[in-house]
């Protein structure tokens, strides 16, 4: 695989894969991580080139340490998985000190996931972020369906995300996304109040909230009951949403749900997203960002499409 | 730790729908140590989506084998592979078992057995001779994995759920006479098996013999990505974690360390 990429140099030279998203971001390619499915980047470098990525995305940061759900956490459907991790995370001043520094040490853009319970934690931990050095953009997570409070009520009342989303935008210089929820009526009117309160681009769909019943025991599979629904099963889903999406807004969209293949990657540029993000994938095969990178590569060279912008959006026609 | 695609060398059913499967994996066989194991992809396709973690149950030269039953879609995928196919897997992963000055007991109960051969082997080698018991529903079962126990020499003992073979019963029953053959002795216990069998093993040990468990969760990435694989602690460690999880504090944890459930 490598001799056959540095065979290629040459060639892949001439493809150029930067995309913009948002707030004066560049990135040399569309691929990115999804928050939550690639940890904190060093449990991914025996398998991907971290230097190569687009950006990571690294696992959703709050305020204080949450210990997240009671198991069992996860369940396998068909095409799938269900998750209810319920955010466990190290919190953010041990995300400063003990994973920050390694996440620092390469070359690719570093974007934070951050959720809270309320305004101001979010306010809060935008602040704290913005003192430090080596984070490129934020990214708000208002829509996660494992916790109790917070989060999903941001992510499904358009008012609510724009008021979240203005005072994060005043409490931080850095780029703000804000990550959506996939479980509203009306997908377009979040971007658009994403748009409003000041957000630099959007990134979307986070899970769809589903679950699984044991038939032996004749209770639910998860201790959460219900759960966070992705991989392959929810892409048809999640490009619908990405395409609504960037109707609705003028703001780059990043698109997420079920991506685990170069092929799925290009549905979703072509929907017009502005750059992708993978998540379950990284499950099942860790080594998928960079598949996913090169396969784009050689799609844009056996067509020969010189920059991948042009094709954001493409399968819109004259939009 | 690495992310390799491989030719499997045999794949022999045992009966009772249990395969052992013998990968050519040069790199996993020289790193792995008894406790740990591998992710296994099964079927090129979306369903299964998620990999399966296997224990490795023998490493002999090169090849390193897995011991498992056909349950469900992915146990399925892999009984129908053949010698010269090639299988994605991931390893070596997670900890592994912390020997310990003998007396040792391993006891194990159906696929749990699995990595407690890979032990039993690390022992012998190191001048160890452990103690073994198994159990298994039926004779057919127990005649799936026992030859390979038997061909050890260390003194053993079996139980079937059926009475077919062996003690009629749980193997369980025959752990504290074991124990409790001369005081004095610090035994070491070493298990893996169904979860009423290890919360049962852990009953027994607490607070007079240490016991190591192997635990088995769900699990989609076995490298600390997922956050799923979740069992709770006795105690709030240090950092005021509730939970363990088993691919990066385990899969082998002190019995004590869990907070068994009924």
């Amino acid at each position: 695989m490598n001799n056959k990429n540095n065979k290629n140099d040459k060639n892949d030279r001439m493809q150029d894969l930067r995309v913009d998203i948002g707030g004066g971001l560049q990135l040399k390619n569309p691929v990115m991580t999804a928050s939550g499915t690639f940890g904190y980047g060093r449990e991914f470098e025996s398998f991907a080139d971290l230097d190569n990525l687009g950006a990571i995305v690294v696992k959703g940061i709050s305020l204080r340490p949450r210990p997240g759900n009671p198991p069992p956490r996860i369940v396998e459907t068909a095409c799938g998985m269900l998750n209810a991790i319920g955010l466990e995370n190290v919190g953010l001043e041990a995300f400063i000190k003990d994973k920050l520094p390694y996440l620092k040490g390469h070359k690719c853009p570093l974007i934070v996931n951050v959720l809270g319970d309320s305004i101001e934690e979010y306010r809060h931990l935008a602040a704290g972020l913005d003192q430090e050095e080596g984070i490129s953009a934020l990214e708000l997570n208002i829509s996660c369906p494992n916790v109790k409070k917070g989060g999903v009520a941001f992510g499904s009342q358009p008012g609510l995300a724009e008021e979240l989303t203005s005072t994060v935008r005043q409490a931080t210089s850095l780029p703000l996304i804000v990550k959506l929820s996939p479980n509203v009526s009306d997908i377009g009117a979040m971007a658009r109040a994403a748009e409003a309160g000041g957000a630099n681009a959007v990134s979307l769909i986070n899970t769809l909230i589903g679950m699984a019943i044991d038939i032996r025991l004749r209770r639910p599979v998860l201790a959460n009951i219900t759960g966070g629904l992705s991989g392959p099963a929810i892409k048809p889903v999640a490009l619908r949403m990405v395409w609504q999406a960037a109707d609705a807004v003028r703001i780059p969209v990043i698109g997420i749900g079920g991506i685990s293949t170069w092929q799925d990657a290009m549905e979703f540029i072509l929907a017009g997203a502005s750059a992708i993000q993978v998540g379950t994938a990284n499950f099942f095969n860790p080594a998928s960002v960079d598949e996913i990178q090169a396969g784009i590569r050689r799609y844009m060279r056996e067509n020969n499409i010189d920059q991948l912008q042009n094709l954001i959006g493409a399968a819109k026609g004259g939009k | 730790m690495i992310q390799v695609k491989r030719q499997i060398i045999l794949n022999e059913s045992l009966g009772a729908d249990i395969y052992r499967l013998s990968i050519q994996a040069p790199e996993i066989a020289a790193a792995a140590q008894a406790g740990q194991f591998i992710m296994v992809k099964a079927g090129m396709g979306f369903d299964p989506l998620l990999r399966r973690p296997f224990s490795i149950h023998q490493v002999e030269g090169d090849e390193i084998r897995i011991l498992f039953k056909r349950l469900g879609k992915g146990t399925a995928l892999l009984s129908k592979l053949n010698a010269g196919e090639r299988l994605d897997i991931l390893g070596p992963l997670g900890n592994a078992f912390t020997l310990k000055q003998p007396p040792c007991c391993l006891i194990g109960g159906g696929m749990g057995v699995a990595p407690l051969l890979f032990l039993a082997q690390t022992m012998l080698s190191r001048g160890i001779t452990p103690h073994i018991l198994l159990g298994a529903r039926n004779k057919e079962e127990l005649m799936a994995f026992l030859p390979a126990f038997q061909a050890l020499g260390c003194p053993l003992q079996y139980a079937t759920d059926d009475g077919s073979m062996g003690q009629r019963g749980f193997i369980i029953e025959a752990l504290p006479p074991l124990l409790a053959k001369d005081n004095k002795v610090k035994w070491q216990v070493y298990s893996c098996g169904p979860y009423p069998m290890m919360r049962a093993v852990a009953a027994i040990c607490h607070s007079k013999w240490p016991c190591q468990v192997s635990m088995e969760t769900m699990m989609a990435c076995g490298i600390s990505a997922c956050l799923g694989c979740t069992v709770t602690a006795r105690n709030t460690n240090e950092k005021g974690g509730q939970y363990l999880h088993v691919c990066q504090d385990g899969p082998v944890f002190a019995a004590d360390r869990i907070e068994w459930k009924s």
